[in-house]
């Protein structure tokens, strides 16, 4: 039997051999904006709190915050909230056993992708 | 646990690029995953070069001509060659499908074919099914009955029959599982898309009578809820069915019970 050699089986290739689908891809970018979005809340949470401890030492902190660096990285935030909002929004569509089919899921997809963009955009004309 | 490379056994090299046929002018090019549990070798990748001018047309057909033409020694399992016993699940060209019903013209460029994603390898394109079967076992796939046996049969409406198409026809060819990464990461416990649309298929037929220790069987953090939604399974079915839609249905069973 093939079954002499168990302990020693390779593990198949699975992430570098996967097509990456568009429905993958939607989901796994959930979970990293998730993430990123600690930083942004952090970094704004520091802003807050130096603009309570003081004049000089908001100066500081709001010159780094509004920095072209910080720019971006608040306009990051702005997109991955977005994005995980609308992604928030596409699990409690399928909660409720809707839109559960591979077309409407991938139109979800892009839904997301583009609204998430838009609303950004829309956001940052807005401040 | 997530593990994102291959363990060192695992990594895969470059193989042997096998002669091309003579006289053939209609060549294609194959990238197969071989691994040979006797050589204590790593797995290697090997090119092959197969004539379409004699070769049928399904990947299945290029499989059997290698193993005929050029290479005996590759292995892998098919028995129908018609999409129903499932046995030549392999990914091809990036997604799990099955061998015999996926045509070579829906693929660009070369054929990459591995074995089913994140399997134990017995050889070659064979991946160890055993921890499958027995999930599938663990939720008994089995009518389950209480009341006392009828005369003649378990009747069933026509309404009721109805609910159960999309989810018989599976042929636990283990290609949804395996393109799940929920499945990859957490295998070991998360019973995985495959099994889950069979424990459904149970839970609402209207003839069974164990819905409520279904249910509780599944109700924990890992056999059902490692499952995110991310739909790699619906959408690599060979057979067009929807596990996600399965096991979103018994995510909901578990919520209306509780109100």
């Amino acid at each position: 039997m093939a079954d002499v050699n168990r302990g020693n089986r390779p593990l198949s290739p699975h992430l570098t051999i996967y097509r990456p689908q568009l429905n993958s891809i939607t989901s796994i970018l959930v979970r990293i904006t998730g993430n990123a979005l600690m930083v942004g809340a952090i970094l704004v949470v520091w802003w807050l709190m130096a603009a309570a401890s003081g004049a000089a030492y908001f100066g500081v902190i709001d010159g780094l915050i509004t920095s072209v660096l910080g720019d971006l990285v608040m306009a990051g935030s702005a997109l991955a909230l977005w994005y995980h909002a609308l992604g928030g929004v596409r699990h409690l569509i399928w909660d409720t056993g809707r839109a559960l089919d591979v077309a409407s899921a991938d139109r979800l997809g892009w839904a997301m992708i583009i609204g998430s963009v838009v609303l950004t955009a829309l956001t940052l004309i807005a401040i | 646990m997530v593990e994102l490379t291959l363990p060192k056994n695992s990594k895969v090299r470059t193989g042997k690029t096998w002669p091309k046929p003579h006289g053939a002018s209609n060549l294609r090019k194959f990238q197969i995953y071989r691994w040979n549990p006797d050589d204590g070798e790593n797995p290697r990748v090997d090119t092959y070069w197969v004539d379409m001018d004699s070769c049928g047309p399904m990947v299945l057909d290029a499989l059997i001509k290698i193993k005929n033409e050029i290479d005996p020694t590759l292995t892998f399992r098919r028995s129908c060659r018609e999409g129903i016993c499932g046995s030549c699940a392999m990914n091809i060209d990036g997604i799990n499908t099955l061998a015999c019903i996926y045509g070579m013209d829906e693929i660009k460029g070369d054929v990459r074919i591995y074995p089913l994603p994140h399997m134990p390898v017995i050889k070659d394109l064979i991946p160890d099914l055993t921890h499958f079967y027995a999930q599938h076992a663990s939720i008994m796939p089995w009518l389950e009955t209480r009341t006392q046996r009828p005369e003649k049969e378990w009747r069933q409406s026509i309404e009721d029959r109805d609910k159960l198409d999309g989810l018989y026809e599976c042929v636990m060819c283990a290609c949804c599982s395996t393109s799940c990464p929920s499945y990859w990461w957490n295998g070991d416990r998360y019973l995985g898309p495959a099994a889950l649309l069979h424990a459904y298929r149970w839970i609402i037929d209207s003839r069974d009578e164990a819905t409520g220790e279904r249910l509780d069987e599944l109700e924990d953090p890992f056999k059902l809820y490692r499952c995110h939604t991310i739909m790699n399974c619906a959408k690599t079915c060979p057979k067009g069915l929807n596990p996600a839609k399965a096991i979103a249905e018994i995510k909901k069973m578990m919520v209306e019970r509780q109100l």
